[in-house]
């Protein structure tokens, strides 16, 4: 097939127009303090930093920077509220709290989604269409187990941890927090969050929530910060559980810094995902599988499908179609209803991801963007794949977090499940054949804690998440997520 | 437009090579293309060419000369109270009407495209559908909207149906040839993409998806896959084929989401009534009405557009 001289055209004609969502409903203060106790208060040391819009490279506010004495203070009122009424409470009382916090996130769901995009970069569509409504979805699931934790465990008495560590990341800034709050809160602990520095938003947004919704003070602590925050808040004594989700790197140093602690840990690290497409796959579909496995929320997704491994029959072939469909993705502004790309989330990122897209080129694989325009202003990356690449290089092999795809082909069954488990990372994987026994045959043999099969990205409340080797310790998310959050030796 | 040459094929394509298609895939995608917002200058233009790629259609048992004069006087004039509207595409009606079509339309730059084969079964001989055929190119026909035999097809006769494209074809000399491949009756979305396959490769200018006649009628995802098969047999052979969705789109915004599923996947050379179609009959009025409410700001009732 020749794809030179048919090629569709997907630019000039018939444009979109601009269709911003509005601003004007939501209300973001100048400065933020410390959620500590059921209050907003002031750090002790006084510091600030600030938070920008990455598609404007703005600030939009600033937010309190907790330290060690910030750190303490939230930890002990996580505490007091966990030896006071939390613990001492019924769980359908507990369970009503938490029911209460997912029907206030829905009602604000439009705000939120739109804070979302304002501090993260992502599409207003996805934190309109995914974000937020998974992390409504995420309180409702696990409001429901609170008072039936015996059903989950039977013959055994689960009992709460005490004072949950939590620590999120920038890419779902809310959903992570939903991840992290719904079933520590479900189990009866009480918990100390913090939220990423370059998007702690929303988390504070949902300080307000749980004040609305009437916890009692101290249940849950939202402390915003860097990584000093983070550290401080895991080698706190009085923290019983730490629960943390990015990096591989860090997550290593906290594995360090809690050995011999006794504290209950998950880590949900990195990933490099394959999406593996057999010949006999719908290709079209799989295709859309691509896409959403990769620049979906700009391919910052630790699950993403970063990895293409495509049957060497149909491999340029899925190339065509793949470059024709990445030419009708638009980059630009989150708050755009039409945008599919939006800003890559921080300067730092975008400078990580430009030094992968240099790697690639150096090591001599051959790079393809699409041709869209992107602003001016703000941190962009256009949807960019590598082809003529091997398992030794960089890109294939290390995590990029950006809309980057590394393609290689397989000719055999046998390799391509080779090449899929050829990595340090185990976190998700994508089958695509029309052929079912094919589907049982590659998700029994890929390492990885999910595993989609002809379709990619797929997320629920119910269903566990979490990794094999270096992308984590620990499964959030269904029945799996309850355990981690309580004892259940007694 | 590329400078390829157009490869003409006149051998019935292995059908088993054709991709296969996933359903819930093509819903998802197509649930995507209705989130897309189309607002201001990009909705006024999308009215526009709306309105000039419908084919206004009557294909009742009960239509009389005076009822299809009517058509093409309202194919004519829109709604004149609206400078600067294009015409519709095409008036379609059946073979006996072509005649009265032809003359109420005039000089007026409207094609008459009529329905043959035996609309809407397709259960007759071969000699008979061709007779037909060319009846309705005698009168004047501009284009031939022909059904395939579905019985023949979902029975694996796929010579069958073939020969019997080509043959129409034939019979239609300079005429536009659409083929109705009727996915109300395909049962699934792997038999629509074969049958548009096969339809193409037999020399169809035009796939269409029904005959108004069959519930379900046009759909997205149907359609979707129509697409995907053109835009794979433009890339094998660089001929570009066209589109037309028919029955059950009534609506605007409904009628912007096909606009949307066309422009991401054939892209910007497909956007015009030489390659894309609606069938219907009540949608022009919905998009008179919208194009009133965008110059205007207000809705009008729906007396105020005539109804022929």
């Amino acid at each position: 097939m020749d794809t030179q001289v048919t090629k569709l055209a997907f630019d000039g004609g018939w444009e979109y127009a601009p269709a911003p969502e509005s601003t004007d409903h939501i209300h973001i203060d100048k400065q933020y303090e410390l959620f500590i106790g059921g209050k907003f208060v002031v750090p002790v040391e006084g510091g600030y930093f600030n938070t920008v819009n990455p598609a404007t490279e703005k600030k939009l506010s600033r937010v309190a920077l907790a330290t060690d004495a910030d750190v303490d203070k939230a930890v002990a009122a996580a505490r007091k509220a966990f030896n006071g009424p939390w613990s001492k409470m019924k769980a359908a009382e507990r369970g009503k709290y938490i029911f209460r916090i997912a029907r206030i996130l829905q009602e604000r769901a439009r705000e939120f989604s739109v804070i979302e995009s304002l501090d993260g970069g992502k599409p207003i569509r996805e934190s309109r269409d995914i974000d937020i409504p998974l992390a409504a979805a995420h309180f409702f699931y696990y409001a429901g187990w609170a008072d039936k934790l015996e059903y989950a465990y039977p013959g055994r008495q689960p009992a709460a941890l005490g004072v949950a560590g939590q620590i999120i990341p920038w890419n779902f800034p809310l959903l992570m927090a939903a991840w992290k709050i719904a079933p520590a809160l479900a189990c009866g602990n009480t918990v100390v969050l913090k939220p990423a520095e370059t998007t702690p938003l929303t988390a504070l947004k949902l300080a307000e929530v749980i004040q609305d919704a009437g916890l009692p003070p101290g249940v849950v602590n939202i402390i915003t910060g860097a990584g000093e925050t983070g550290s401080a808040l895991v080698d706190h004594d009085d923290v019983d559980k730490v629960a943390f989700t990015g990096s591989t790197g860090v997550g290593r140093s906290i594995m360090k810094s809690i050995a011999g602690s006794g504290k209950k840990y998950t880590l949900e690290l990195g990933g490099k995902a394959a999406n593996i497409i057999f010949a006999d796959a719908a290709l079209d579909q799989a295709v859309e599988g691509i896409v959403n496995g990769i620049f979906f929320n700009q391919g910052h997704v630790c699950c993403a499908g970063s990895r293409l491994l495509v049957q060497e029959s149909v491999a340029d072939e899925v190339i065509a179609r793949l470059k024709d469909r990445m030419e009708t993705l638009i980059v630009g502004d989150p708050l755009d209803k039409n945008t599919d790309i939006g800003a890559i989330n921080s300067k730092a990122q975008l400078a990580r991801i430009k030094s992968y897209l240099k790697i690639g080129e150096e090591e001599g694989a051959e790079m393809h963007q699409s041709s869209c325009p992107v602003p001016d202003k703000g941190y962009w990356c256009r949807p960019t794949i590598f082809t003529g690449v091997a398992q030794s290089n960089r890109i294939v092999q290390e995590e990029i977090f950006g809309p980057v795809l590394a393609i290689q082909s397989f000719r055999t069954l046998e390799e391509g499940l080779t090449k899929a488990n050829n990595t340090q990372y185990g976190l998700s994987g994508g089958i695509w054949t029309d052929k079912g026994a094919k589907i049982f045959k590659m998700t029994q043999g890929v390492r990885a804690g999910v595993i989609w099969a002809n379709t990619f990205n797929k997320f629920d409340p119910t269903s566990p998440f979490g990794g094999y080797k270096e992308s984590g310790v620990g499964r959030e998310g269904g029945l799996h997520g309850l355990g981690a959050y309580l004892n259940l030796e007694s | 437009m590329s400078a390829v040459k157009a490869v003409k094929t006149t051998a019935l394509p292995d059908l088993s090579r054709v991709t296969p298609v996933d359903e819930v895939g093509v819903h998802e995608r197509t649930a995507r293309f209705q989130t897309r917002s189309i607002k201001t200058d990009s909705k006024n233009a999308a009215l526009k060419m709306i309105l000039s790629m419908i084919d206004l259609t009557t294909l009742e048992g009960q239509d009389t000369r005076g009822k299809v004069r009517q058509l093409c006087q309202k194919a004519i004039h829109l709604h004149d109270q609206l400078p600067g509207l294009p015409y519709v595409a095409a008036v379609c009606v059946y073979p006996t009407m072509v005649g009265v079509a032809k003359k109420a339309l005039g000089k007026a730059d409207i094609n008459v495209a009529s329905v043959a084969t035996a609309f809407p079964s397709g259960m007759a001989p071969r000699h008979i559908k061709i007779d037909e055929t060319r009846i309705a190119v005698a009168e004047g026909a501009d284009e031939i909207d022909m059904v395939i035999s579905r019985g023949a097809f979902l029975q694996g006769e796929y010579g069958f149906v073939f020969d019997e494209i080509a043959a129409v074809k034939e019979a239609c000399g300079d005429a536009h040839l659409k083929v109705i491949l009727e996915t109300g009756e395909l049962s699934t979305l792997d038999n629509v993409r074969r049958a548009s396959v096969l339809a193409m490769h037999a020399g169809a200018d035009f796939i269409k998806t029904s005959t108004g006649k069959i519930q379900p009628a046009a759909t997205m995802p149907v359609t979707y896959v129509m697409l995907q098969a053109i835009r794979d047999y433009y890339r094998e052979t660089g001929r570009m084929v066209g589109m037309k969705p028919a029955g059950g789109i009534s609506t605007s915004k409904l009628a912007i989401h096909y606009l949307v599923m066309l422009r991401e996947t054939l892209g910007n050379a497909w956007m015009s009534k030489e390659w894309f179609r609606f069938g219907a009959s009540s949608l022009a009025n919905d998009v008179l009405m919208q194009m009133q409410k965008q110059a205007t700001g207000v809705y009008q009732s729906a007396d105020y557009f005539s109804k022929d």
